[in-house]
């Protein structure tokens, strides 16, 4: 037997434990980047006081309560609200222009978290007029971040970014008039989610569920391998009306991926793509 | 020395951090037979000016990294600001933009623990200067895996408390001075 280093090790208990995930709960991580998951799972095994990973996985096969709080650790991103402020600077005065002569609309922001950026665009969209004619489909595979995003409450002490983004995004309000504090928290306006569904929906084995003019995916599909980026890219072409709109995070790319030639650069410093005619 | 030759070096720095790797990234040769991943703490607002800097000084190719980007010898990819820089088994690189490790993102030990999982023994980590303690971790985890671990001497770095921690944590780190670690690394050309 040739001697096999601890990680190694390792490497195949995060596979065995991806796959019992998989066949357990349907939660499909095993085309996740596999650097960031093990962290993050690195991470759960040392909150829950588990010697191994192998001891995690016997744990939260057997018992089901174990799971959100997993799913935690394997999917909640903190975000800000207006976060990379020049990307929604970018919709504003570059795509919201052309959304404008559509009479109703329809956008999506797939893997939504805790709803940061469900109630920037919601916001944004009131500012430019164009929120009454609005759907905002919000998904996210976590029914605690979906929960989450529901409430839209946040932490009093975020919201100085979260304005001071909305401002350097080019904010014709102040953040203030969308949220009541109270107690240490603010409390966004419910009428911003009026036009606003969340559901539940994964990337990985769900389908098109609507013909959308912008879709917003940012920071999501990094931690994909390039298998499961490809599907996902493939499943916002095919979810975008002619010349709808894509924006990816900053620090991603459509430029490695197979279905690169069915869109176009529209803001390439901001990562805004357009569908192309098929 | 290292019996594996090496196949990549990682690097964190944090304050002082710039002038320290203007030190030693110029003075390398464009043919060097390996990649180097560069982690330093800057202002996340701050954003994304190291690499055209430093690609304006250096012989060697200097970019910031992109996310799945396949890693070539000669170059030199600067995690971007405001996202973790990771290697993947295969070598590829990876971004994340998971919460700050150490108060940091981009955060040197996420940066070399990855790459000690990826390159094993074939990995030289080195720690420069800095006022905190990110990269002791993650140097350990290079020892750890048999890579070679280099600290910048702290009685002349610019900031002592981030070597200083990294020799706490990995006391077999071998202790050099800029000019030395300047030497060393040219070497590797050399081989």
């Amino acid at each position: 037997m040739s001697p096999v280093a601890p990680h190694e090790v390792e490497d195949i208990e995060i596979q065995l434990l991806l796959e019992a995930l998989f066949q357990r709960y349907h939660y499909d991580f095993r085309h996740y980047a596999r650097a960031s998951i093990k962290r993050r799972l690195l991470q759960a095994r040392t909150h829950f006081g588990l010697p191994s990973l192998t001891a995690l996985q016997e744990r939260v096969l057997h018992d089901p309560e174990m799971l959100p709080q997993l799913l935690g650790f394997l999917t909640v991103q903190v975000s800000e609200m207006f976060r990379d402020p020049a990307y929604f600077r970018a919709l504003r005065e570059q795509v919201l222009p052309h959304l404008r002569t559509y009479p109703s609309l329809k956008v999506w922001i797939a893997g939504c978290s805790a709803g940061e950026e469900v109630y920037s665009l919601a916001i944004l969209f009131r500012e430019e007029g164009l929120f009454d004619r609005t759907m905002f489909y919000a998904t996210d595979i976590n029914p605690d971040a979906l929960r989450a995003a529901e409430a839209g409450v946040y932490s009093l002490d975020r919201i100085r970014k979260f304005t001071e983004n909305h401002q350097k995004s080019g904010g014709r309000t102040s953040l203030s008039d969308y949220y009541t504090a109270d107690y240490g928290r603010a409390v966004f306006d419910k009428s911003l989610r009026t036009n606003v569904v969340f559901s539940d929906h994964s990337l990985v084995s769900d389908a098109v569920f609507g013909e959308m003019q912008l879709i917003s995916c940012r920071n999501v599909m990094i931690y994909f391998d390039r298998p499961l980026q490809d599907r996902a890219v493939g499943l916002f072409k095919d979810s975008l009306a002619r010349n709808g709109f894509l924006g990816i995070g900053s620090k991603e790319s459509l430029r490695f991926s197979r279905h690169a030639g069915a869109f176009a650069d529209f803001v390439p410093e901001e990562k805004i793509y357009r569908r192309r005619e098929p | 020395m290292n019996p594996v030759p090496a196949r990549a070096i990682v690097i964190g720095a944090s304050a002082g951090g710039v002038q320290a790797l203007l030190t030693i990234l110029p003075a390398l040769p464009a043919d060097l037979p390996l990649p180097i991943m560069v982690v330093l703490h800057v202002p996340a607002d701050r954003s994304n000016v190291l690499a055209p800097l430093f690609a304006s000084k250096c012989a060697l190719i200097v970019k910031e990294a992109e996310d799945k980007e396949p890693t070539r010898p000669g170059v030199v990819y600067f995690a971007p600001s405001d996202y973790h820089l990771l290697v993947e088994a295969d070598g590829a690189l990876a971004l994340s933009s998971d919460e700050p490790v150490n108060y940091s993102r981009p955060s040197i030990d996420v940066l070399f623990e990855s790459a000690a999982d990826a390159y094993g023994a074939g990995l030289i980590g080195l720690v420069l200067t800095g006022a905190n303690a990110d990269g002791a971790a993650g140097l350990k985890a290079v020892a750890d895996a048999g890579g070679l671990a280099l600290v910048e001497d702290p009685t002349s770095a610019y900031a002592r408390p981030m070597p200083e921690a990294a020799l706490r944590a990995c006391p077999a780190a071998q202790v050099m001075s800029l000019p030395r670690i300047e030497e060393f690394l040219k070497g590797l050309g050399q081989a």
